[in-house]
């Protein structure tokens, strides 16, 4: 999909204010989870590793791109993994008051 | 065109998962369904993206490059994921964070070198700003990793470092603009020298920041990754992309912000100011400090009316919560009020102290923040401080040289006796003096704050 210059402005903008949205009603006791939770989220930085494998071309690049798709994996996996775990403790403990 | 639209619906739909999964993270009831939502989100786009790959290029090698690097990344992160400590999070949160900006800064190395877009003037600089950001998020991440770690314990400083730092920064920039309007003269070596001084940035202006600052760093960096996932986004067209990296890039700016704040330091402060060398000499200690046993404050907590506990990276360290969870449902089943007063920066990073005791199980209602508790003190028969230091150190309120003066603290020290749970006599991660330790009504506990814990529940239980 090719973006307009002024389109892409347009998602940047709305995007940027989603993003301040959604973080300014979140309770302290969430930070940490957050952070890592948008950690996960720019996870989707594997994406674009992944097409860059397709455009790549030649040894150089290809090792590069491989170790884009390597790094984008594990900022995605590790930061589910890591947000899961540290949520899964939140749910447990609210339903031991009940 | 027909399957254009569907990958490109996927992607949308992806989107969407994440704004709503970020949302669902805000509310502690619906955290849970946050992760999975934002986690259905990336499994679809991933999925999408072979497919739409598939298509394009030569079948097996694509699928078998890809494949192979998803399990080895995956499956690393997957382990390291599962067994870190819940006390290690904060430097996960940072590595994984670092792995997230290297990708992006790699994507931009392949556009960047094959010189695609060089003659797009938008697209060559927002691949050159990915590649910046990029960059920096990850070498400085491994840094914050470091540090959190424990592999690099000093906190590095050499002469002249800030104006090192900033002519680097410049060359960089200079050396970025050649790239993004120069079309396709650049040479690979000005692209070589572009990311090794942006890599060399990044660790430069990370390690003179201290230990305590990290938190902030790591979420600075978080912000930082997401920008520049967001600018790879716009020059590989991918909207999904974009729409995921600035939403985490504006989200992580504004956590970063409330971090500062709690700090009562200004984000420029923490950046560039060398943290520890305060101008005038620090008022001195007066007093000493008492030690008391665990028997004797396990009997003052005992027949006390309120008790309010000051968790820090000491009760972290030592894992201490669960013990800490069971000495305060003797101490409620005796009838003392007990509440856990929580300083925003307490720990390694925002919350990181509410985490663990969700671990042990504390339910949210004796879980204070600083605004609500701090006008308790006064009132409070016991303030045990677990493990922290400077978020309760009256030098933030009194003395005007003190590094740390200005920021918000706990005033326990207004609590009629105050007890210290501490490992040894030596002062914090930040190494600033506590005058609280020497206050008249202060007693110190020495020990590791776990064995220590275990004492004061075996005395409490006795009584």
């Amino acid at each position: 999909m090719v973006i307009e210059g002024f389109v892409a402005l347009y998602i940047f903008m709305l995007a940027a204010f989603t993003g301040y949205e959604i973080i300014s009603k979140v309770p302290v006791i969430l930070h940490t989870p957050l952070m890592s939770g948008s950690n996960f989220v720019h996870g989707i930085v594997l994406v674009g590793a992944m097409i860059a494998v397709g455009h790549a071309d030649g040894f150089l690049q290809s090792s590069i791109a491989f170790i884009a798709v390597i790094l984008a994996a594990g900022n995605a996996v590790g930061g589910y993994v890591v947000t899961e775990r540290m949520l899964e403790m939140f749910t447990t403990s609210s339903k031991k008051d009940k | 065109m027909g399957i254009n639209i569907f990958i490109d619906s996927v992607y949308l739909i992806a989107a969407v998962l994440f704004i709503l999964g970020l949302k669902k993270m805000s509310s502690p009831v619906t955290a849970r369904n946050g992760i999975v939502w934002a986690g259905v989100g990336m499994l679809l786009a991933t999925v999408v993206t072979f497919i739409h790959s598939a298509g394009e290029h030569d079948f097996s090698s694509y699928f078998l490059i890809n494949i192979i690097a998803i399990a080895i990344g995956g499956s690393i992160a997957w382990y390291t994921g599962k067994k870190v400590a819940m006390t290690d999070m904060p430097q996960m949160i940072a590595l994984y964070n670092g792995m997230g900006g290297g990708a992006a800064a790699a994507i931009s190395a392949v556009i960047l070198i094959q010189q695609e877009y060089a003659h797009d003037v938008v697209v060559q600089t927002m691949a050159v700003l990915g590649a910046l950001i990029g960059s920096m998020a990850f070498s400085g991440s491994l840094v914050a990793y470091a540090k959190l770690q424990g592999i690099m314990r000093k906190t590095y400083r050499f002469p002249n470092q800030q104006i090192i730092n900033a002519v680097t920064f410049l060359v960089v920039i200079l050396l970025g603009l050649n790239l993004a309007i120069s079309g396709s003269d650049y040479s690979m070596f000005s692209l070589f020298l572009f990311f090794a001084l942006a890599l060399a940035f990044g660790v430069m202006s990370t390690t003179p920041i201290g230990g305590a600052d990290m938190p902030v760093v790591i979420s600075l960096y978080n912000a930082f990754t997401g920008l520049a996932v967001g600018f790879e986004g716009y020059v590989l067209g991918i909207p999904a992309m974009m729409i995921a990296g600035i939403v985490v890039g504006s989200a992580g700016t504004l956590l970063t912000q409330l971090m500062a704040k709690a700090m009562n330091r200004p984000i420029s402060n923490v950046l560039f100011s060398n943290f520890g060398d305060s101008s005038g000499a620090a008022q001195e200690v007066t007093g000493s400090m008492k030690e008391i046993e665990a028997s004797d404050a396990a009997i003052q907590m005992a027949f006390a009316s309120k008790v309010l506990i000051i968790p820090g990276y000491g009760m972290a360290v030592a894992q201490a919560q669960h013990k800490i969870w069971e000495m305060t449902k003797l101490l409620q089943e005796r009838g003392v009020e007990v509440k856990f007063a929580i300083h925003p920066v307490a720990g390694r990073m925002p919350g990181h102290m509410n985490v663990l005791l969700a671990e042990a199980g504390v339910p949210y209602e004796i879980i204070a923040d600083l605004d609500e508790i701090n006008e308790e003190f006064a009132t409070s028969d016991v303030a045990l401080v677990i493990g922290a230091n400077d978020v309760v150190n009256p030098a933030a309120r009194s003395d005007e040289n003190s590094p740390i003066y200005g920021m918000p603290i706990l005033n326990a020290d207004y609590a009629n006796n105050v007890i210290v749970m501490k490992r040894g006599k030596g002062t914090g991660f930040s190494g600033i003096e506590n005058h609280l330790f020497f206050e008249d009504n202060t007693r110190m506990l020495y020990g590791d704050a776990q064995a220590s814990a275990t004492k004061l529940v075996a005395t409490i239980k006795e009584l």
